[in-house]
């Protein structure tokens, strides 16, 4: 492996590397704790000259996304970046930008949503938005950070597909934190990922007029459409994931990945980052012969329910790792995951671990005793449908 | 800019074409004669955005397409920031001799779109927005906005025993619009048709922001005729409660100085929404126009 | 051509025919508005003097220039009488519409 392509940097530098490769024609930035960086090292690398990209210093994110929204609709490529608060100032573009058929590319930084205030991290944002009909997929590394910001316009300019496309990373956990990145060379992406071409643009060869309304005649054809594009998405995710392997050396495994399942009693199913964290503890938990087995949801949307049905068929009990809460009810990933069960002709009991709320760390000890309750479950034992992991004070009596 | 170097567009120079065709606009609007006339001057090579209102609500309904070129619905705060998206992007890919054009209403610029309008100015964005101004909401059925005038009968401020309708003055979205020091803005009115396509021509010159506020009569929302609408608009001017300026390399300049004001009550009485007016009432408004046009006489001249 | 007119619109049968995202050929006109009018404007061609004021006034551009004088496009016409109000030497009558 050549060195010299290695560097030593954060999830957002790795973000903004990433962007960089994609050749961007305009990015619209707006800056929000923890994505800030990202937004930062583009304009050094537009004022150096190695990134050719007009950069717009948007006053909010709604305008960061309509804005790109402008972009995208004379088929120019767009990037913008946002978080929490911003996501939700934003949010009215989200449903617009999917309902217009923009393929705009923005990267999340997961940060917990007001109030109270928090700065750090945890999915309640970019789960809340499950619904604005962009692909969402969630990274657990830097690496994986970089090398999606790439996938993720080919998978969104895709013809059949057409959609805009989330990359998410857990705010300062992985924003702001280091590791050992490869950076692909320039000319090995351009042949990856061509310039950005779409029949949905206005041009002065065929005038169009965009983003029309329509009467109950006609809306539901258009919604239909939306949801047709991304089912079709997937096996675009899957093409693009297995060509990206070719051509870099790096493979997904497209909508979930998975690690020890095979023969696994109980499965835990992770988002982002505390996947790794996981990773660490099923080894050790083998070691001492329990039979503990990951799930890594990389898409939320289009949403892996086949995948995720094979996997778990052979388990005893699953659990599902949620750093959000669906107040009154359960955590957002849990009823995702309980509806794919739930069409299984037999399926494996489910059960809610929420933490990491704020920015609460979600510790290896924390991640044992979640596959220990999992564990008693299988045997029988009854434990909590829906468990607050790990909190500060008592909360029962 | 060198005025005398900019060639006069009228009746007969201006391009036979009609770009804002088809549409469902209520008979006499004064919003779509101002569409109109604003894209015969910018001519093919233009992208129109405009954010929710009358002029996208009646120009896009499936499949009946009312703009003869390129035009996009925006969200509604985000006419502004579409434009500039829409002006960058087209810079990116290299094309040249375009220009983007905003029709937005007046709630649409001075209220919701005020946040992105005045980000779009600051970028100095290669956009023209051009604000119809009906003094209410009209498309969602004739509801207050920051650009209602006092005394004004909306569906949001009935005139009643105790209110005489709308209590709060015009926004002064012109001079908001100046002190950011954007390269050219002006008002007009559809009364004084030549006069604003000579604006919008001056604004197809500028390289960068540039704005103006038309005043747009509204025939169902003011409860006029639909033949005066060009004639009510005029009027507005001939009495004062309408003004024709221009704000051109950092100077206010007034356009229209008349000697002599028509009636401001004539003007009133003649529209379902100000016939409750007492005399008191016109009196006020009268006031306030006074106050107003002793300063711009004072500075603008 | 100076104005779109109107065409078939070829309904769609199958999801595909539907265009993706909701955007469409600028100016394409599938509905007249004659339908609107109660009175239609009709030009004395004698007494009009070609100042072309109608032709600049008219809010939806149906007044045309035509062989030195001006026309009506009777199709989009809405009947709103703005160019008879500004015609200044009353070459313009609002003639009721038969019903």
């Amino acid at each position: 492996m050549d060195k010299t392509n290695r560097h030593f940097i954060s999830g957002d530098d790795a973000v903004a590397f990433g962007v960089k490769l994609a050749r961007p024609q305009v990015i619209s930035a707006y800056p929000i704790t923890p994505q800030t960086i990202v937004v930062e090292r583009l304009s050094e690398m537009v004022e150096d000259g190695s990134l050719k990209a007009e950069y717009m210093h948007v006053e909010s994110e709604h305008s960061a996304i309509s804005a790109a929204m402008g972009v995208s609709s004379v088929g120019a490529r767009a990037f913008t970046a946002t978080s929490s608060q911003g996501l939700l100032y934003m949010a009215e573009g989200l449903y617009y930008a999917s309902g217009g058929r923009f393929p705009v590319v923005m990267m999340n930084a997961n940060r917990s949503t007001a109030l109270p205030w928090s700065i750090f991290g945890d999915l309640r944002d970019s789960l809340s938005q499950l619904d604005s009909g962009w692909i969402q997929v969630y990274v657990e590394d830097a690496q994986e950070a970089l090398d999606m910001m790439i996938q993720a316009y080919k998978i969104a300019e895709h013809k059949k597909v057409l959609t805009p496309f989330m990359v998410n990373l857990d705010g300062f956990v992985l924003t702001h934190t280091y590791e050992e990145v490869e950076l692909p060379e320039q000319e090995m992406v351009d042949k990856f990922l061509p310039s950005f071409k779409t029949p949905n643009k206005m041009s002065l060869e065929k005038p169009m007029n965009m983003g029309f309304s329509t009467s109950p005649s006609d809306n539901m054809e258009f919604k239909y459409q939306q949801h047709k594009a991304m089912m079709d998405s997937v096996q675009v995710i899957y093409d693009v994931d297995k060509e990206f392997g070719d051509q870099f050396g790096r493979y997904y495994n497209g909508m979930i990945d998975t690690y020890c399942c095979d023969d696994a009693e109980v499965i835990l199913l992770t988002l982002g980052s505390v996947t790794g964290t996981t990773r660490v503890v099923v080894d050790s938990m083998r070691k001492q012969g329990l039979k503990v087995g990951l799930l890594k949801i990389r898409y939320m949307r289009p949403f892996p329910e086949k995948e995720i049905q094979n996997v778990v068929k052979n388990a005893k009990v699953v659990g599902v790792l949620d750093k959000d809460i669906s107040f009154g009810f359960e955590g957002t990933i849990f009823t995702n995951v309980n509806s794919a069960l739930v069409r299984m002709q037999s399926h494996p009991q489910s059960y809610n671990f929420v933490a990491g709320m704020g920015g609460r760390d979600v510790s290896k000890a924390d991640i044992e005793e979640m596959f220990m309750d999992l564990l008693k479950a299988s045997k029988g034992e009854e434990i909590e449908r829906v468990k607050f992991v790990n909190m500060g004070v008592e909360i029962n009596g | 800019m060198d005025n005398k170097t900019i060639q006069r567009i009228n009746a007969k120079n201006i391009t036979d074409k009609e770009f804002f065709y088809g549409h469902k606009a209520c008979a006499g609007c004064g919003g779509s004669l101002a569409v109109r006339q604003a894209l015969k001057v910018l001519g093919e090579r233009t992208y129109s955005v405009l954010p929710a209102g009358c002029m996208s609500a009646v120009g896009f309904i499936y499949p009946q397409m009312a703009f003869n070129s390129n035009a996009v619905i925006s969200m509604f705060p985000g006419s502004a920031s579409m434009a500039s998206g829409v002006a960058v992007g087209n810079k990116a890919l290299g094309l040249k001799d375009t220009h983007t054009v905003v029709f937005a209403g007046d709630g649409g610029t001075a209220d919701i779109g005020l946040q992105a309008l005045s980000g779009t100015i600051d970028r100095d964005d290669r956009v023209i927005y051009i604000c119809y101004d009906n003094e209410a909401y009209m498309n969602t059925g004739i509801q207050k906005s920051g650009l209602t005038p006092y005394g004004t009968k909306t569906t949001t401020t009935p005139a009643g025993k105790n209110l005489p309708g709308s209590i709060t003055e015009k926004k002064n979205i012109f001079e908001i619009v100046a002190a950011h020091d954007i390269k050219y803005a002006a008002t007009a009115s559809v009364g004084y048709i030549n006069d604003f396509i000579n604006k919008v021509n001056k604004a197809k010159q500028v390289d960068g922001a540039s704005f103006i506020h038309v005043y747009a009569s509204c025939p169902t929302g003011w409860g006029t005729p639909t033949e005066t609408a060009v004639e009510i608009a005029r009027e507005a001017v001939d009495c004062g409660l309408w003004f024709l300026a221009e704000y051109e390399d950092g100077e206010f300049k007034l356009n229209k100085n008349p000697k002599e004001f028509k009636s401001v009550a004539e003007y009133l009485k003649k529209q379902g929404r100000f016939k409750h007016l007492t005399d008191e009432q016109i009196n006020k408004i009268i006031e306030s126009r006074d106050k107003k046009w002793e300063k711009i006489r004072k500075n603008w001249v | 051509m100076n104005r779109p007119k109107v065409q078939e619109f070829k309904k769609p049968n199958h999801i595909d025919d539907y265009p993706t995202g909701p955007g469409f050929d600028g100016g394409h006109l599938v509905d007249k508005n004659a339908g609107w009018r109660t009175f239609r404007p009709v030009i004395d061609k004698d007494i009009c003097v070609n100042c072309l004021v109608c032709y600049m006034v008219c809010p939806d551009g149906t007044i045309f220039k035509s062989d030195g004088k001006v026309d009506v496009d009777y199709d989009f016409c809405k009947g709103c009488g703005v160019c008879a109000n500004e015609c200044k030497v009353n070459a313009i009558k609002m003639v009721k519409e038969e019903l």
